[in-house]
Order: structure tokens, then C-alpha cells, then sequence
């Protein structure tokens, strides 16, 4: 049984990278293209990891984050948040609106696959 | 394809809208629209491009990304006004990240200099505006920035770059008799930490796979069920491991988690200096402290040194944790609820449709290899040769035009003639693209010749054939490069004329009558005729005594060395002129024409097919050839009487068209097909209009129909031929050559001249 993943991300290079990555490591993935879209996605689809980035159109990282955790199926729902930035503003604010870890770009494909392994259950 | 290649191609791809939306928005501040949303856009397209750019390596591209989007999250949190100076600087960033893409992808090179320059720049505008920066300066500012970078991890990829001060203990574990240092972990997490997904189970799965574990809960703080929160972390666990991988492997696996945990680390054995807790101070008192401490027995000098016997105890004890975990109440706390996981999982398995929503959502375009699509028009261009050549069959048979095969044919036209619009469609692109790339140049253009230029665009979406599009972009640079440098004046000219020191030039395109036309016009001067009339005298492109009309003069421009400027300026020309422009105009089945009024400016303007592909055209016969002539040139069609035709020298000829001469044309005649005087009354007249405006009757025997005719190229297929545009085959299978109308004029114009001129003193007249 493949995990599901949901990628939400503005570009499509970094959703065709996790895309990649993810598929060859053996998890389905599902995408999105922004915080809105993601919710939207997620109300027809459970996701057992979700991976998202925070500057995005529409509904940025950080209240999708929030979005996500609302909803008592996604309560514990392991989420990465992507993140070029280094400074732990950043990442604070998304562990505040409930972010379990961090992703930090540019990643290689063992270093994603292996933050998600250690949050997926 | 390697799909990582596959991945940068589209990186590519998207940086190439990325950089058309920093522009769009940029664009739009500067001209003091846009609010915070705007400028978040615009920060975001900087920050995708750095990111795609980051994970391809391209360091370059990253850096001066990473300097640009520091600057434009200044703006963002409001230290940075959006006011134009700023954003002038932002808007040539933009042109240098485009370099930087282009170089990225090796097309071109960057401007080393201009990049550092700007660079500095940037970096004086988030220093609070200090625009002034010296060379040297640059320099070091530039140095920084590489430093900055590093630092931001955009290296190697390293997750725990807290560790650094706990060096001294980080050896220090000592080695047990499996001969491995054995550390002592107490951890006890928070009710935040499982708030947040993270799960103490997978902490302990991933220090199993760091070392073999020997794992103790502790329950002590377990209240009685009455008491019981089931949102609340009760318990605390002692875990022993064996590892060589050092402190910085375990500390890594509580990175996620150290904030909302009390953790402590030590060397089994060692001394209790050596117990650094991570824990921040501010974090509740640690329940199971005293508990951790009754633990801490000596290191259980690990009896059997078979790793795999401690493998299987700590998977035991996980088997003990999830055992006694906090009943799963209705509220689902996160260990219940990551417990359920498979079940959700298997739901979304049995909907594998839905998977499909991000997909739909994400867009209704897809890509299509354009050889396809190539492939396809052919197709339906022989589709549509096919069906002409049937028809023409059937009408040779001949049935009844009511007979049912005569109705299914028609109908037969109607679908043929439908798809191939819809084929044509797929083709079709907005002038978007091309119109996108101009803003740059205009600031490059305005920049050198130090005037000031705001370039206006409309009719951005309309759409024309996408091999039209990308040919049209290097005549519209040269157009808008000679509006510029030789259309507008100098600031002071300007407003020693009265007129606003920055210069218009405005970019139109719209459609009219099945072509696109687009229009390139600025406020200048206008084109100075006495000195274009100079010019063309000097260099022998006309006769001393020759008589031009206004409209003659400003096409003189045109001719082959023709060149205004004094010395041959890097801007308008590289030594090119609007002979040029035009040539790629023609090529493309266009036409290029000039209206100037003195004082007012110039406007410039193309017209082109909307494709390549076909063309409605009128079919006619001269001399037993059959000819087409494009329908959008004729305006009618009409029976010359002798008293409306009035001779003009010795071949020439005028036709009254109620109140108007115009020339008359003997197609034949000037395609060589016959010779001689001409009986202007024995055929029919197709009173064609030119792109300049101009008039003209051409004169040919006999019309044989109206049809839609797929172009194929002479050029490609045999060579250039004055007055000829295109080829293309009929129904009955015979090629048929398709007259360029424009060119048919000027060649009868010229004719009319060098006739008119008395040999020894006519000039050479280029074309």
C-alpha cells in the first residue's frame, strides 16, 4: 500500500521535483498549487504526508498549515514544510500553525525522502 | 528524456513567465498602480526562480536571485517604498535575472560587471536608498553577498547547523563491549509535539536505524483514567543506544521535535558535566525527571553484544509503547489517529478518480509537440486540396447541383473549412510573447540615447499564427530601436517644442479584415522629408528631377542604403535599416508602411497574414495561366469600359473609378506572359487596395472562381519571384502561383517610371 503525499507548491519545477523524487521512492503523490487549492484538494482525498511550500498565491504555507490541522482528519497528518529561507522566523511560524517539520531547498532526493520517512507512521 | 532534464526544461519554460509576471508587475508599480498583493507576486517570482534555480545548482543565477529577493522583501515588510526610483532599479534587476536565466541555460552571457553593479545597487537600496556606490565598493558589497549565500546552506545540504557548541562532550561516549560508544537519551515530549504530527514511535524507528536501542518508558506520570486528558503527553522514555554515528546523528533525529520536548543527551558513564540539556528553560518542568534519574543505573554494559537480539528488544519496546499508549478516545489524539492511517489510506485507493482533481484544477492546457501539430496542418492542407479536387470532379461529371452528392460535397466544404480553422486556432498565440520583450529594450534604447520613453502596448491578446509571432519580433525591435533613436527628440527638444520630456511610443495590434496589423507609433518629430529627399538624392536612390508625394518620400526610408543617422548608430541599426525591416516583413507575406506628420510623430505599421498556411483567394486566369489573387486585396471586381480608360505614355493606362484614376496593371504584361500594347477593355478588373493605401485596378481575362487555397512556399520549393508571393495547387492538380499584389504595383510603378525618365539621366533605381 503506497503512502499517498501531497505536494502544494507555486512552481511547477519544484512540484515536477517532488514528483520525482517521491514517485521513485514509491509514494503516490498528489499535487496542488497553492495553500486554497491544497484544501480543496484534501477535501477529496486523504493525504498521509503533506509537503508544502510557504510563498504561494492565493493562500500562503502558512494558513494552509493552519487550514489543514482545522480539519480533525488531517489533525495528525504529518506535514514538511519547503522553505529557502534559513532564518527560523520562518520556521517558527509554520511550527506555531502546526507544522511538524522542514524541508530546506535546495534538497537532494535522499535528504527529502528521508525527511519524509521520518514523520510518515 | 532523463526526467531531470525534462525537469529543467520546464524550469526554463516557467522561469520564462516568471520573469514576464516580475516584468507585468513591476510594470504595474512603476506606474503607481499595484498594491501589497502585487508586490508579493513579483517577490514570488524572484524566490521561484531562485529555488528551481537552487535545485538544479545553477549558483550564478542563485545568487544574484538571492540578492534581488532580499531587496524585494524589503518591500514587501513595507522598508522599502515602491516608489519609481526603486523600482527602476528593480526593473533592470529583472533584465539582468533574465540574463542570468538565459546564461543558466546557455544562451548568452552575462554581463559580469552590470550584474555586480546591480547587485550593489540593490544591496544600497535595502541600506536605505545610499544609491551612491563607488566601484571598489561594489566589489566588496558583491563579496558579502557570496558569503550570505553560503551561509543560507545553498551548499551542501546540511539539517543541523545548531549543534556547533556541543563539540567538547561530542567524543567523549564511551565504548561498551560492543565496542561501540553507547549514549543515554531521556526524552520527554510535550503535548504541543504530538499537536504537531510528530510521533514518538518514528522518533524511536529512526534511532533504531542509527543504533541498536534499549528503550524504557516511564509511566509515572500516568494519572488515573478519570484524570485523563487524552490530548496529553503523560509519558517520558529512557532510551539507551549504540552507536558510532556520533551525537550529531541522534541530535538530528530530534531536530523536528527539540523545541517541543525536554531532552536530555550524555555519554553512558560519563561524567554529569557532560549533560547538556537541549530542553529551552521555559519549557514546563520535566514530570519525569526524577524518574529519568532513578534510571540512571550504570550503562547495562550491553550482555549479549548481538546486535540483532537489541533490535529485537527495541522493537519490542516499541510494541510496549504503542500498548500502552493513551486510550483512543472520539477526539482521536494523534497517536490513534496516525494508528489509522492505513484505513484512510485504503479509502483513497478505492477513489483513485480523485487523484485526478489536482490534476483537472491545475490547469486545462496541455502541451503538444508543435511537429504535431505541424504534421496536422499538413494533413489538413492536402485535406483541403483533396476536397477542392473532388469537387471539381463532381462539377465535371456533371450531376445536378441538387444531387445529394453535390449537397454532401458542399457540406464536405463546410467541415473542411471548419477544422481547418480549428487546426489553424491550435497554432494561434496572443502577440503577448513578443510584445513582452519590448519594455526591456525600450529602457535599454532610452538609456543609451538618454531620452526618456514610456512605451504603451494594446492589443496584447491578439492572437496570430505562432510561426508569425516568432518571426515577428526582430523587425518589431528594429522598428521600435528607429522609433526611438530616430523618431523621438532629446528632453530639451521636447520641451522646447512644447511637448512632455518623456516620449511616447505605443505598440498596437488588432485585427483587420483577416490580418493582423500591428502599429509602432511615437510623438517625435515626424520624419523630416526635405532631408530624407537629400538623403535618397546623395546616395542616387532617385532621380534629381523626380516628383514625390509625401507618402513616396516617407518610404524612401525603405530602399536598400538608406540611412538617416549622420554615423551608424549601435542603437537603430548595426549598420541595418529599414530595408530590412522590410524584407522580413515580406517574407512573412507582410507589408510595411510609414504615415509621419511633421511635429506630431510617425506610426509604423505591419500588416501580416494571421497564418501561413492558407489563404482566400480569388482565382483568375491571364494568358491561359491561372493565377490567385488574395481576396482581402480586392475591394471589387469590374468591367472596364473604353471611356473610363485614359492612356498614360506609351504602355501606361489610368481607369476612372467614379470620381478617381487609378493605375491600371496588366498583370499579364508585367508577369512577361505577353508583350506589347495592351487592350485594357478586353478582360476584367480587380480593383485591389495596397497596404500603403494606395489604389489599383489590376487587368486580368477572366475570373474563374472564388477559393480557399493552401499557401505553399516558392521561395523554399524554387526561389524568389517579384510580384509573385506563394504558390499553391488546385482541384484539377495544377500549381497555380498567387499574386503579391503590393509588389505587382511597385513593379508597374517603376516600369511607369524608368519609361517616364529619359535614359541618360535616370539613376539607378534600387528595389
Amino acid at each position: 500500500m503506497n503512502k499517498t503525499v501531497l505536494t502544494v507548491d507555486d512552481s511547477r519545477t519544484m512540484r515536477d521535483m517532488l514528483m520525482l523524487t517521491l514517485k521513485n521512492a514509491g509514494y503516490r503523490v498528489v499535487q496542488a498549487v497553492d495553500g486554497a487549492h491544497g484544501l480543496e484538494v484534501l477535501a477529496g482525498e486523504t493525504a498521509d504526508i503533506i509537503i508544502t511550500d510557504i510563498n504561494m498565491p492565493r493562500l500562503d504555507g502558512f494558513g494552509f498549515i493552519e487550514g489543514v490541522r482545522q480539519d480533525p482528519r488531517h489533525r495528525a497528518t504529518p506535514i514538511l514544510v519547503l522553505t529557502t529561507e534559513s532564518d527560523g522566523e520562518k520556521k517558527t511560524r509554520a511550527r506555531n500553525a502546526g507544522a511538524t517539520g522542514w524541508i530546506v531547498k535546495p534538497f537532494n532526493p535522499d535528504k527529502l525522502v528521508d525527511a519524509v520517512r521520518r514523520v510518515a507512521a | 528524456m532523463d526526467p531531470l532534464e525534462a525537469i529543467k526544461a520546464t524550469f526554463f519554460q516557467e522561469c520564462d513567465e516568471l520573469l514576464a509576471d516580475l516584468e507585468s508587475g513591476l510594470l504595474e508599480l512603476e506606474g503607481g498602480g499595484g498594491d501589497i498583493e502585487t508586490v508579493n507576486a513579483v517577490f514570488r517570482a524572484v524566490h521561484s526562480v531562485k529555488g528551481g534555480a537552487g535545485a538544479f545548482g545553477l549558483e550564478p543565477l542563485v545568487r544574484f536571485a538571492h540578492v534581488f529577493e532580499t531587496t524585494l522583501d524589503d518591500m514587501r515588510s513595507g522598508k522599502l517604498a515602491t516608489e519609481p526610483a526603486a523600482v527602476k532599479v528593480m526593473l533592470r534587476a529583472a533584465d539582468v535575472l533574465a540574463d542570468h536565466v538565459s546564461a543558466a541555460r546557455g544562451q548568452g552571457v552575462v554581463d559580469e560587471a552590470g550584474s555586480l553593479r546591480l547587485v550593489a545597487e540593490l544591496k544600497a537600496l535595502c541600506n536605505g536608498g545610499a544609491a551612491e556606490v563607488a566601484g571598489t565598493d561594489a566589489g566588496e558589497e558583491v563579496v558579502m553577498v557570496d558569503t550570505e549565500v553560503e551561509d543560507d546552506g545553498f551548499g551542501d545540504f546540511d539539517f543541523t547547523p545548531v549543534l556547533v557548541e556541543i563539540e567538547a562532550p561530542a567524543e567523549a561516549a564511551p565504548v561498551d563491549a560492543s565496542g561501540l560508544p553507547t549514549w543515554r537519551i531521556g526524552f520527554k515530549p510535550s503535548r504541543a509535539m504530538y499537536a504537531k504530527a510528530n510521533e514518538t514511535a518514528l522518533l524511536l524507528r529512526e534511532l533504531d536505524r542509527i543504533g541498536a536501542c534499549h528503550v524504557t518508558l516511564d509511566t509515572g506520570a500516568l494519572p488515573d483514567f478519570d484524570a485523563l486528558d487524552p490530548e496529553e503527553s503523560y509519558f517520558a522514555w529512557v532510551i539507551e543506544i549504540e552507536t558510532d554515528q556520533g551525537e550529531a546523528a541522534i541530535r538530528e533525529v530530534f531536530e523536528f521535535v527539540e523545541d517541543d520536548c525536554e531532552i536530555t543527551l550524555e555519554a553512558v558513564g560519563a561524567s554529569p558535566a557532560f549533560d547538556i540539556p537541549l530542553a529551552p528553560l521555559d519549557a514546563p518542568p520535566l514530570a519525569a525527571a526524577p524518574a529519568v534519574e532513578a534510571e540512571a543505573e550504570p550503562a547495562p554494559a550491553a550482555p549479549d553484544s548481538d546486535v540483532m537480539a537489541l533490535l529485537e528488544r527495541a522493537k519490542l519496546a516499541a510494541a510496549e509503547i504503542q500498548a500502552t499508549a493513551p486510550t483512543p478516545t472520539p477526539t482521536a489524539p494523534p497517536r490513534a489517529a496516525a494508528a489509522a492511517t492505513p484505513a484512510p489510506a485504503a479509502a483513497a485507493a478505492l477513489h483513485p478518480a480523485d487523484g485526478g482533481d489536482a490534476k483537472t484544477a491545475a490547469g486545462t492546457t496541455i502541451r503538444v509537440d508543435l511537429e504535431r501539430v505541424d504534421r496536422l496542418i499538413d494533413l489538413v492542407g492536402e485535406l483541403v486540396i483533396n476536397q477542392a479536387m473532388l469537387t471539381q470532379r463532381v462539377g465535371e461529371s456533371g450531376l445536378a447541383r441538387s444531387s445529394t452528392v453535390s449537397v454532401g460535397l458542399e457540406d464536405l466544404e463546410h467541415l473542411t473549412r471548419e477544422i481547418q480553422d480549428s487546426v489553424m486556432a491550435i497554432r494561434a498565440q496572443p502577440v503577448k510573447s513578443v510584445f513582452q520583450r519590448m519594455p526591456r529594450l525600450v529602457r535599454e534604447v532610452a538609456a543609451m540615447t538618454g531620452k526618456q520613453v514610456r512605451l504603451t502596448t494594446e492589443g496584447e491578446n491578439t492572437e496570430v499564427d505562432k510561426t508569425v509571432i516568432e518571426r515577428l519580433s526582430d523587425p518589431l525591435i528594429h522598428m521600435i530601436r528607429n522609433a526611438i533613436d530616430h523618431g523621438l527628440e532629446k528632453p530639451e527638444t521636447r520641451i522646447a517644442a512644447g511637448k512632455p520630456a518623456e516620449g511616447v511610443v505605443k505598440l498596437c495590434a488588432l485585427h483587420r479584415s483577416g490580418r493582423i496589423v500591428i502599429e509602432v507609433s511615437d510623438d517625435g518629430a515626424g520624419i523630416n522629408r526635405d532631408r530624407v529627399k537629400q538623403i535618397a538624392l546623395d546616395k542616387g536612390l532617385i532621380a534629381p528631377d523626380a516628383t514625390l508625394t509625401d507618402e513616396e518620400t516617407d518610404n524612401l526610408i525603405f530602399l536598400p542604403g538608406f540611412s538617416t543617422a549622420a554615423t551608424v548608430s549601435d542603437i537603430s541599426g548595426r549598420g541595418v535599416g529599414m530595408d530590412v525591416v522590410r524584407r522580413q516583413v515580406q517574407a512573412l507575406g507582410g507589408r510595411i508602411s510609414i504615415t509621419s506628420i511633421p511635429g506630431k510623430g510617425s506610426t509604423f505599421s505591419l500588416s501580416l497574414p494571421l497564418t501561413l498556411a492558407v489563404l482566400d483567394g480569388m482565382v483568375v486566369g491571364v494568358s491561359g495561366h491561372t493565377l490567385v489573387t488574395p481576396l482581402t486585396a480586392i475591394i471589387e471586381t469590374l468591367q472596364p469600359k473604353t471611356n473610363d480608360v485614359r492612356l498614360l505614355g506609351p504602355n501606361g493606362a489610368v481607369l476612372a473609378v467614379r470620381d478617381a484614376y487609378v493605375p491600371l496593371v496588366d498583370v499579364g504584361a508585367v508577369l512577361g506572359y505577353r508583350k506589347g500594347p495592351t487592350d485594357w477593355t478586353a478582360g476584367v478588373v480587380l480593383l485591389v487596395e495596397s497596404e500603403v493605401g494606395g489604389r489599383a485596378a489590376l487587368l486580368v481575362d477572366a475570373i474563374q472562381g472564388q477559393r480557399q487555397v493552401v499557401i505553399k512556399s516558392l521561395e523554399a520549393n524554387y526561389q524568389r519571384v517579384e510580384g509573385i508571393a506563394a504558390a499553391t495547387i488546385l482541384g484539377d492538380g495544377r500549381v497555380a502561383l498567387i499574386l503579391d499584389v503590393d509588389a505587382l504595383i511597385d513593379v508597374r510603378r517603376k516600369d511607369a517610371r524608368r519609361s517616364a525618365t529619359p535614359p541618360a539621366a535616370r539613376l539607378p533605381l534600387a528595389s
